[in-house]
Formats: C-alpha cells, sequence, structure tokens
C-alpha cells in the first residue's frame, strides 16, 4: 500500500490536531461540497463510487443516503461508534487518531440529507475518546466549520455525542435510536426503516465510522477515482482487524480484494509457535468458521467472493485466526456465552436460544455432555434461524452450526 | 447530601441541551452516568431525581439503567478492574491472566479486596483484541484502558490506585483537623 487512506494518522505525524489535519487538505472536501454542490450530487457521487458500509452489512452508502423522503423534516445523521463485535477494534483506531476525518465524513453526510444535528453514538467504554471527540467538536465550532451559516451559506449544523453505556446491541441500528431516546437498547420491528423513521421519528442515516471516513476522499477525489481501488463490486479500501493465533495482530488498511494469505502470513506474520491455520473468522464472534484450507487462503476478501466461494459474509472484516491447538467447542462455549450475555431478551428465539447454546457448551466442555447433547446444541441453532427480530439472535448461531459441520470431531473428542 | 441538581446544575443543563426540547428522555442515560460519577454507583435517590429532570417515571428510568452493564446499584470498590475475557482475548491468554491477577488481589471475580479498592471483573469485549490481556479501570466517573498488560503490570497499577486512595484519605484527615 503506497499511501494510507483511512488511517493516514500511520503517515502523518499529529493528525488529530486540527492545523495538522487542515494542513494536511483537511475539510477542503466539507467546503467543497457545502460550497459547490448541492446535496443530490453529494449523494449521487458518493452513489457512484460504490461505497459500501463497513460496519458489516456493506449495503451501498449512497443509496442509503437516498432514501430519505424530502417531504419528512427533520433529518439527523447518527454515526456509530459503538464498536462491540469480539474481533473488531477499527473505530477505535480511527476515532483516536483521525477523528477529523471521521468528523469531515459525518459533516458531508450531514450536509447530503440536510441534516442539521447529527449525533455521534459511542460505547460507554469509549467514554475518554468522548471526552476528546467533545473537544474536537468544540474547536470546529470555534473555526466557523460547526454552527450557523458554514461558509457564508445558509447551512447550518451541530454535532453531538451521546454515550452508551456497555450494551453490544446498541451496535444494532435500531437498538441505537432507541437508546439514544433514553431507552432500553433493543432493536426495533422493521419495517419502517430507520430512513423514513429514525431517530425520534425522523428520517434518519446511520453510517459506521469507518464508512464516513471515506467520504472525504470521494468527495475530494472523486467518484471515479476510488472505484480504481478494490473490486467491480466491493470498491475502495477497508480496514482489517486482524486478531487471534497469529504473530501480528493488529489493524490493517488494504483494498478490498486482497487474498486472506496475504493478511494471515504476509503482514500478519504467520501463526506463532509453528503451529497450522485450522479456522478463520472474518466477522468476529458473528462470523462462521472458515476452514482454513489451501482455497479460503488464496480467496479474495471482498463482500463477494468471500460470501460466494466460502459461503460466509465478510461482515465488519474482523479477522480471527484460529490455530490447530484450539478445539472448536471451546472456541462456541466463548462465543455462545457472549451472545447469552448480549441477548437484549426482546424476542424469545434469541433470548431462549442463546441461554441454552451456552448451557449445553458449558456441558459439552465439561465433558458431561453425551452426544444427543451435542445433536441438541445444533438442533436449537437451527430452530433459531431466520426466527429472531435482529441479526443478533441470528449471528449467534453462525459459529455454532459451521463447527458442528467441519468441526465434529473437536466435539466428538469431548463426549466420547 | 446535597441532591445532583444542586451539585451539577451546570452540567445538567448542558445535558439537556444537545437534545430537542421535546425530547428529555434522550438525556436519562447521561444524567445516569453524571449521578453515577458523584459517588461510583447509582442511588434510589438519583432515579427519583433523574426521573424529574426528564419527565419520565422513575421505574423506566430504573429499567433503563439495569439493562445496561456500566451502570452499577451497589458500592464495590474504589476502582473496578474489568478484565476482557471474550474470544480474540482468551487466544491471548486472558482467562489465565483473569485467575492469576485474583490470586494476587487474592479475590474471585466479582469480589472486592478487603481495603475496599478493587473489585475485580470479567466483562465482554472491549475493541482491544490485539492488545490482550487487557483491562479498563472504572472509578472517579472516568474509565481507561490498559493494554498488553501482564500480572505484575496490573498488579503496580493496583499499588498505584492503593497509594492514590491512600494519599486522599489522609488528606481528608488532615482537612478535618
Amino acid at each position: 500500500m503506497s499511501e494510507y487512506l483511512l488511517l493516514r494518522h500511520r503517515g502523518i505525524p499529529n493528525l488529530d490536531k486540527l492545523a495538522i489535519y487542515r494542513d494536511s487538505g483537511g475539510f477542503s472536501a466539507y467546503r467543497k461540497a457545502v460550497t459547490q454542490m448541492q446535496p443530490a450530487e453529494v449523494i449521487n457521487e458518493v452513489k457512484i463510487s460504490g461505497l459500501r458500509g463497513r460496519g458489516g452489512a456493506g449495503f451501498p452508502t449512497g443509496v442509503k443516503w437516498g432514501f430519505l423522503p424530502n417531504h419528512l423534516w427533520p433529518h439527523y445523521v447518527v454515526a456509530n461508534a459503538d464498536e462491540s463485535e469480539p474481533g473488531t477494534f477499527k473505530d477505535r483506531e480511527i476515532l483516536e487518531n483521525n477523528p477529523f476525518q471521521f468528523l469531515e465524513g459525518l459533516m458531508i453526510a450531514c450536509y447530503a440529507v440536510q441534516a442539521r444535528y447529527g449525533f455521534v453514538y459511542l460505547r460507554g467504554e469509549f467514554w475518554q475518546t468522548a471526552q476528546e471527540l467533545d473537544r474536537h467538536i468544540s474547536m470546529l465550532e470555534n473555526a466557523g466549520l460547526l454552527g450557523d451559516e458554514i461558509f457564508g451559506t445558509q447551512y447550518s449544523l451541530r454535532l453531538h455525542t451521546h454515550l452508551g453505556a456497555g450494551a453490544y446491541i446498541c451496535g444494532e441500528e435500531t437498538a441505537l435510536l432507541d437508546s439514544i431516546e433514553g431507552r432500553l437498547g433493543q432493536p426495533r420491528l422493521r419495517p419502517p426503516f430507520p430512513a423514513v423513521v429514525g431517530l425520534y421519528g425522523k428520517p434518519t442515516v446511520i453510517n459506521n465510522v469507518e464508512t464516513l471516513c471515506n467520504v472525504p476522499l470521494i468527495i475530494e477525489r472523486g467518484a471515479a477515482w476510488y472505484r480504481t481501488i478494490g473490486t467491480e463490486n466491493s470498491a475502495g479500501v477497508k480496514i482489517f482487524s486482524l486478531s487471534g493465533c497469529v504473530n501480528q495482530p493488529g489493524n490493517y488498511e488494504l483494498p478490498l480484494g486482497t487474498p486472506f494469505r496475504k493478511l494471515i502470513f504476509e503482514l500478519g506474520g504467520g501463526i506463532p509457535e509453528g503451529r497450522r491455520i485450522k479456522a478463520i473468522m472474518t466477522a468476529g464472534a458473528s462470523s462462521s468458521l472458515i476452514k482454513a484450507d489451501e482455497k479460503a487462503l488464496d480467496t479474495p476478501m471482498d463482500y463477494e467472493s468471500v460470501q460466494q466461494q466460502l459461503g460466509a459474509p465478510l461482515g465488519s472484516a474482523s479477522v480471527i485466526i484460529l490455530d490447530d491447538s484450539i478445539n472448536m467447542a471451546w472456541l462456541v462455549n466463548k462465543t455462545a456465552h457472549f451472545f447469552a450475555h448480549e441477548s437484549c431478551g426482546k424476542c424469545t428465539p434469541c433470548r431462549e436460544g442463546t441461554y441454552w447454546m451456552a448451557r449445553l457448551t458449558d456441558r459439552i466442555l465439561a465433558r458431561k455432555a453425551r452426544k444427543t447433547d451435542v445433536d441438541m446444541l445444533g438442533s436449537v441453532a437451527r430452530q433459531m434461524q431466520n426466527k429472531c427480530l435482529c441479526a443478533l439472535g441470528e449471528f449467534s448461531t453462525m459459529a455454532v452450526i459451521s463447527a458442528l459441520q467441519w468441526f465434529g470431531e473437536d466435539f466428538e473428542e469431548l463426549t466420547a | 447530601m446535597s441532591d445532583l441538581r444542586q451539585r451539577c446544575s451546570q452540567e445538567i443543563q448542558e445535558i439537556l441541551d444537545k437534545y430537542p426540547p421535546d425530547q428529555r428522555r434522550s438525556a436519562v442515560m447521561p444524567l445516569l452516568l453524571l449521578a453515577q460519577r458523584e459517588v461510583g454507583h447509582i442511588s434510589p435517590e438519583a432515579l427519583q431525581e433523574i426521573a424529574e429532570i426528564t419527565g419520565v417515571s422513575s421505574t423506566e428510568v430504573g429499567s433503563v439503567s439495569g439493562f445496561y452493564t456500566l451502570f452499577h446499584f451497589e458500592a464495590g470498590g474504589r476502582y473496578r478492574i474489568q478484565v476482557c475475557t471474550d474470544l480474540p482475548c482468551a487466544l491471548r491468554g486472558a482467562d489465565a491472566f483473569l485467575e492469576q491477577l485474583g490470586e494476587k488481589l487474592d479475590i474471585h471475580p466479582g469480589q472486592t479486596t478487603a481495603d475496599g479498592v478493587i473489585t475485580l471483573e470479567e466483562v465482554k469485549c472491549l475493541a482491544a483484541c490485539h492488545r490482550a490481556p487487557m483491562f479498563q479501570v472504572q472509578g472517579d466517573g472516568k474509565i481507561t484502558y490498559h493494554e498488553n498488560q501482564t500480572v505484575e503490570s496490573a498488579m503496580e497499577l493496583v499499588e498505584k490506585l492503593r497509594g492514590h486512595v491512600q494519599e486522599n484519605q489522609q488528606s481528608r484527615v488532615e482537612g478535618q483537623r
């Protein structure tokens, strides 16, 4: 990679200082959008760029912005900085080190949908980051980049941070909205979608931090330039959070379509202590387990290839590496307990299903299970599928079902 | 002790100003965080007061506060050391780290040291998977991250926190003289 686009702080020291960010071209895209472009032109440019949501769903960002009806006002934009998926730690690096690029992206998104208020929802654990962000926002107010009549136009914009308080489910966009509204963070029934009935019942765009970080580049350099990076259907760069059994875990910014092998072995330094790679998770704890054979390692990491060739979603590109010392029943016990703890309790299949998956995997790990218990684990997971109110319940079954499918011997070892 | 509105009236106003005037309910969580900062946990009186400020019933404020794991309702240790043991951290030794730290502190997760300074807790993912073992410290209204930890580095921090509490107690005693 010749140049960092999202993790620009790695090439430019002190990029979290406003003067340095501005010296490196910062806020010129925002100025260009507000003073030279119609809101619809901004939306169109982002549409053409092919940018897709980096939070996990991969939905086209410009299309999402275009859904907001122009007869219902006000519009809101909410940045999702609830980053809580085990294996995901990319937004935190952006927020701490390159905050102004994120804020500029958020501000352009607000202009594009003509929102006059934007919120940044941060998980409560990011308390320190939120303090910094508040400071950055007031610097932007003092610099005239936020407030009334920005760049001498009629446009006015204000941004606020809102802290969560420890609930993974608040990363789900409708639960996040309820949390801002001062309620339990529980998902809403959809439709209506937030684009029509969102925050305070008004049309709302919700975008992930990394997604927004791409926006200033697209406006500044153009959609055509952006499309030269990545693949036809997965344009641009992505931050891959690499963790687990690997020598050099960390965030790696790469064009979408880079093969797993390059990330894991070239950049990540391979597997420690001469062990062999056994499986890959691509969407944190919400992933299916991918058997790490030669075919998987050569698969390009973009939304289509991973889904079509490996039958698993790329998701947030939180790549957890598992080596041959890991028993997958142990792994599933970890993820099942995570989801049982984080299930919001609103819908029965998820609330009960995650609880029973945790109990059953406890029993298997304690070597007290019979084969019928392993079958029951699979049965509970399959019965949850397609029946939960939001993706959390669905995701909780992914590791379970794929572990039973690909690594059945790991369970047999404990039940024999 | 005087109530939240007396002690933090300006901050309460700043919180309310963030949200549309007809959406005071949005202030529930920021106010809970404020109340907790003051005494380390949330008292029934604080719940009632937040209900009055936001125009939401105290039952509802209670239910919101109970949903989120960062809110506490009983006095714990002065500082809560919260170790992540989720999958990626566990792959980097977080389970063993938590156990050994508990042995050093002579408590199990969920318990508080005899001197009342440290409560040790096991928590879910904190978005620092590549720098495990790691934990956050919740206390004094703040949350700070401590990454790439060993039991030794964690114990050094514990001693620092103990020293800090002792200093505070001494200065309070001197103040009373």
